[in-house]
């Protein structure tokens, strides 16, 4: 798909600031992948495998296991809002920053 | 062209009312003496969707236009849509119905739901955005070969997009005659003309209207139900649950469930039991396998990676993937009210009496809270709950066939028949206005012809195909050097043969020789319970004579299904694929064919090699990080 641009690729991705915004991107998003798909498995693993564990009342009738089930939702919002954050304050600017150059020298 | 169009979209405002209103009316939930009070909401919430759409209508000039609302949705308006294209019937009523039987089980099942829009979050919303167009392909065909892309991608976002479709139209068409009545076929044909007059006229930008409008209206009403649930409570979850698990109902269903075991379970054991695990799902292998067709799946379907197109940018598709979260997470917290409070108000028992499968908890919710069957309140708040669960599926149906329509004029017929040529952007739309009556027609078609069918696991289906063919071939185009062609066609050619495959030899299709063994041991056990329930009745106690009452209608039920299953399976002894029993035991083949699935795009991209993909790599690669020429391109 030709968009009609002569910027050349090959140098933005060996642009430094390139680099190192790859490097921060990568490692953040898979550690909080891997912690988010665990973290969600951990639920119908424990419901299987440890139903003492879920039967056991903590607040009046409500148990364990639902309580958990409620974790679940808090954490999931957690890691949207956290990566927000993160992405709004550091990874959004990294990369206006370099797609602004290259538009200007290429485009 | 105009007036031509505004003649059509009188004429389909008109011939869906005619449909609705004009059919053979049989029993449905609303009683006949208040169907003009579902008749007055439906037609509001039609004629508010029809005139958002007529506004549309106007604006759809492009290709761009009618495909992704010309990529001007805000990032708070595409999150709305994104609830609305995801909040199925299956989860509106599903959810909350499953919850309303089989407690905890339930709310866990919705959990996966939520949980797949980390994935989506994380790693496809804002590199598709980056470097997407229109449609699914778009991206593949960024980097490999562009023929071959859009031939394969085609095919899955159409095969992926007609299991869905077949289940929400089956869905539909089922659940507007239980809720007022009107013939399956002309409910089917009610839910495909509305759908086929938003996206016809409106395209993306109607659909992302009728999905908002839809999205508000769901969680509107969902809250007014928590909150009269609720608030006898003081808003305290442990006084709520303590209720739910003290009622006799809810028990008694707890003890049906567990059958034998349940005998030495003293009421609120049994009581407590409900908000234990392992009342629905058996197999934890199974439900994993489940939960990772959700997870991934989520990010591979057609009709929800098209939404990313409708956003400017990268932030903004961030920004609509959070209010999804929240929309929809927050929905499904609220279900958890819906169900047990139909547990406890409605009861277990009432709700599956009215439909096997429980959908009708959240509708019978709140027509009990409104007072009742025999009130004017109850009535309506059936009626506005009714009326939004046929927004809901029009609504999901409208994505499916504007993504499944876009897969043919887009990608097949521009991109592959004009082999890419310039096509003026008049004729564009007119091939994606054919598109989707075609489209149209054949979803009302085959909901119709699938009456009667078991289609449920069609969704599950859609979501392991999506996981095991599009999620793997998308991921690794965007994330992977080595990634190419090769790669790709194995990947959408193994992932979905195989997830396909393992469904078809799975437990979800007919077994004619284990039916007619199961069928033959209700009909064989008849005599003893029928002996057991006439000595009950003749006791002269009470309670023994209640329950042995109730007994026996059960029993008449399920004689009377033993009999209707052993007729449909009447002189065959093996299953669709010639098998006497499932060859896989699982119900999910996601835990097989996503591994599988990923396996074939690195092997294939191993054994072959394409110079393009090669060479694509360092624009895809800075393109999907960065962004560079998205504001460019959004800017003409």
């Amino acid at each position: 798909m030709a968009n009609g641009s002569n910027i050349d690729w090959d140098k933005v991705i060996a642009d430094p600031r390139f680099q190192a915004l790859h490097r921060r991107k990568q490692s953040f998003l898979t550690g909080l992948m891997v912690f988010s798909v665990v973290f969600y498995f951990l639920l119908p693993i424990g419901a299987a495998y440890f139903q003492d564990l879920y039967k056991t009342k903590v607040w009046g009738v409500v148990n364990f296991g639902l309580l958990f089930a409620l974790l679940q939702f808090v954490v999931a919002w957690g890691i949207a809002i956290y990566y927000s954050r993160v992405a709004n304050r550091d990874f959004d600017s990294a990369a206006r920053e370099i797609a602004a150059d290259y538009e200007k020298k290429g485009g | 062209m105009q007036v031509f169009n505004r003649r059509l979209l009188t004429w389909g405002i008109a011939g869906a009312l005619v449909v609705v209103s004009g059919t053979a009316l049989a029993q449905g939930a609303v009683a006949p003496e208040y169907r003009w009070l579902t008749f007055s909401v439906f037609a509001a919430i039609i004629g508010l969707t029809m005139y958002v759409t007529f506004l549309a209508a106007k604006r759809v000039k492009t290709a761009s236009d009618f495909y992704t609302a010309g990529g001007g949705v805000s990032g708070l308006q595409n999150g709305w849509a994104i609830a609305g294209d995801y909040l199925s019937a299956a989860s509106f009523l599903g959810i909350a119905g499953l919850i309303s039987q089989y407690g905890y089980d339930g709310f866990m099942y919705s959990v996966g739901w939520l949980v797949a829009y980390i994935t989506v979050l994380l790693l496809i919303a804002e590199p598709c955005r980056n470097i997407g167009k229109y449609t699914l392909p778009d991206i593949l065909a960024y980097r490999n070969n562009p023929r071959a892309m859009r031939i394969v991608g085609a095919i899955s976002v159409i095969t992926v997009s007609t299991f869905y479709l077949t289940a929400q139209m089956v869905g539909g068409g089922v659940l507007v005659k239980t809720l007022i009545g009107i013939d399956y076929e002309y409910s089917v044909i009610a839910v495909g003309t509305l759908m086929l007059a938003y996206v016809l006229f409106g395209g993306m930008v109607a659909t992302t209207w009728v999905q908002i409008i839809k999205a508000v209206l769901l969680v509107a009403a969902s809250l007014i139900l928590v909150m009269l649930v609720w608030t006898p409570y003081g808003f305290s979850l442990p006084a709520f649950l303590q209720d739910v698990v003290g009622d006799p109902k809810v028990q008694a269903r707890v003890a049906s469930l567990l059958g034998d075991p349940a005998k030495n379970m003293t009421a609120a054991e049994l009581g407590q039991r409900f908000l234990e695990p392992g009342l629905y799902f058996k197999n934890p292998i199974d439900q994993i396998s489940l939960g990772m067709a959700l997870v991934f799946g989520t990010a591979g379907l057609p009709h929800i990676l098209m939404r990313f197109f409708t956003v400017p940018t990268a932030q903004q598709a961030r920004k609509s993937v959070v209010w999804a979260m929240a929309i929809i997470g927050g929905f499904y917290v609220l279900t958890l009210f819906l169900g047990f409070g139909a547990a406890k108000h409605v009861g277990p028992q009432a709700i599956a009496a009215v439909d096997a499968g429980g959908n009708m908890a959240g509708p019978l919710l709140a027509q009990f809270l409104g007072g009742g069957p025999e009130s004017m309140l109850g009535n309506f708040m059936l009626a506005f709950v009714s009326a939004v669960a046929f927004a809901t599926i029009v609504a999901v149906v409208a994505g499916l066939v504007l993504a499944a329509a876009s897969a043919i004029a887009h990608d097949l017929y521009v991109g592959v028949y004009h082999g890419g040529d310039v096509v003026p952007p008049q004729q564009q739309v007119r091939a994606a206005r054919i598109a989707t009556v075609v489209v149209g027609a054949m979803a009302i078609t085959i909901g119709i012809a699938a009456k009667g069918q078991n289609v449920a696991h069609l969704v599950a289906l859609a979501f392991a195909v999506a996981a095991s063919a599009n999620f793997p071939c998308v991921l690794l185009t965007l994330y992977w050097k080595r990634c190419n062609t090769g790669g790709i066609v194995l990947g959408m050619i193994v992932g979905t043969v195989v997830a396909v495959g393992l469904t078809l030899v799975s437990p979800n299709v007919t077994y004619p020789k284990a039916v007619r063994e199961a069928s033959q041991k209700v009909l064989d056990g008849e005599v003893a319970k029928r002996s057991a329930i006439e000595a009950a009745l003749a006791s002269g106690d009470a309670t023994a004579m209640a329950k042995a009452a109730t007994d026996a209608k059960a029993l008449d039920k399920a004689v009377q299904k033993a009999r209707d299953d052993m007729a449909k399976v009447e002189g065959r002894t093996t299953s669709l694929m010639g098998l006497e029993k499932p060859l896989f035991t699982l119900k999910n083949p996601g835990i097989i064919s996503i591994p599988l699935g990923f396996l074939a795009v690195l092997l294939g991209s191993l054994l072959f090699r394409d110079k393009r993909s090669e060479e694509m790599w360092p624009e895809v690669y800075a393109r999907q990080n960065t962004g560079i020429l998205v504001s460019k391109a959004s800017a003409h």
